[in-house]
């Protein structure tokens, strides 16, 4: 099954649409083409990362500077990223936008995404990380904009999960 | 060398730059020397100063940001030197005091003190201009040719494995956090 270039297009122009100037990523496969066609847009600064957790500080200084800012990453990446979330953004309150694939639901078929896919909400509550799933195309923009406005009235990282219902062709 | 005579001889360089620091040792001596609105302590996050520098960075590339990192934390993420090499900013000094010792958490041994090379990785990670230094003078030196370059500098000053005696100050976090915030909006909004 091929990722949706179409939705993937779509949430370029809503990050686009909703001001992020600065992205942090590190590829996934259902993330590798929004993350080529941001790399491809001169009006977002794309930084490329060989950990997730680099996304947190990434965000954490573009948020102190002032600029909108946007972490791509798959839901283990979240995982791995959970001690700056928890000693960074959490501790100096810092809001923050996680655009996380969540690999491992209905529809994937492969094993070794199965156990992050089982973990990755109660994580997030865990964590008392507001978020929602983005699993289809419907008013993606106000979505997103909306999990602005939350994070930054409340100081808080929030997360935005990606579903297979969204990123991949039906 | 001491790293609290580094910092002295470079202060007067670090008044009007934007200063990002770990926690530990390096916070606490900045501090006593004097803290400013530009300067911010990283208190927690192990390794994450220099990530932080580089949204500093992209975010504004007419200033100099200066990181002010330690063995141990960059240690803990090594990726950050090929993150920033490959990341098109250049505005970055970034500075690591090498004590070989997680002196802060109670003085073990870090990798250097067994013949990790920081700068032989930042360079093979593609940083372009690298450095190290064992004297004050050889500091002080080195540092203000990283002010004065166009391109990211990756510098380690080799000091000793000593430090203060307490790891708190009466700076809040928060007040830190939001105090050096207003100061890089209102650089960013020049």
């Amino acid at each position: 099954m091929p990722v949706s270039e179409t939705n993937s297009r779509l949430l370029h122009q809503t990050l686009k649409a909703c001001g992020i100037q600065v992205v942090s990523a590190l590829p996934e496969s259902w993330l590798v083409p929004v993350i080529r066609m941001i790399g491809d847009d001169p009006g977002i600064r794309l930084i490329r990362v060989a950990k997730e957790e680099e996304c947190v500080g990434i965000s954490a200084g573009a948020h102190i500077a002032g600029m909108k800012s946007a972490m791509l990453v798959p839901n283990h990446g979240f995982l791995a990223a959970v001690n700056p979330i928890v000693s960074l953004a959490h501790l100096y309150k810092v809001p923050m936008m996680m655009f996380i694939a969540y690999r491992g639901t209905f529809g994937d078929t492969y094993p070794w995404h199965t156990p992050g896919g089982t973990v990755t909400e109660p994580l997030l509550q865990t964590l008392r990380i507001p978020y929602t799933i983005l699993d289809s195309p419907e008013s993606l923009e106000r979505r997103v904009r909306d999990a602005q406005a939350l994070a930054d009235a409340s100081l808080l990282p929030v997360a935005l999960l990606l579903k297979y219902e969204l990123m991949m062709e039906a | 060398m001491k790293r609290i005579e580094c910092l002295r001889a470079v202060y007067p360089q670090l008044e009007k730059r934007v200063v990002v620091t770990i926690m530990g040792a390096v916070a606490i001596e900045l501090q006593a020397i004097g803290h400013r609105p530009n300067f911010f302590y990283l208190q927690h996050a192990m390794g994450l100063a220099s990530s932080i520098g580089l949204g500093l960075a992209v975010s504004l590339p007419e200033q100099k940001i200066v990181v002010l990192d330690g063995d141990g934390s960059l240690l803990m993420n090594l990726g950050t030197l090929s993150t920033m090499a490959h990341s098109g900013a250049s505005n970055i000094v970034h500075v690591v005091f090498d004590n070989q010792s997680y002196l802060s958490a109670g003085g073990s041994p870090t990798a250097t003190a067994q013949g990790a090379d920081l700068e032989g990785v930042a360079r093979a990670s593609g940083i372009p201009n690298t450095g190290s230094a064992r004297s004050v003078e050889e500091f002080q030196t080195a540092f203000a040719s990283a002010l004065d370059s166009s391109n990211l500098t990756f510098l380690v000053a080799h000091v000793d494995t000593s430090g203060p005696s307490d790891w708190l100050t009466d700076l809040g976090l928060l007040e830190n956090r939001f105090q050096f915030a207003r100061h890089c909006q209102s650089l960013a909004r020049r």
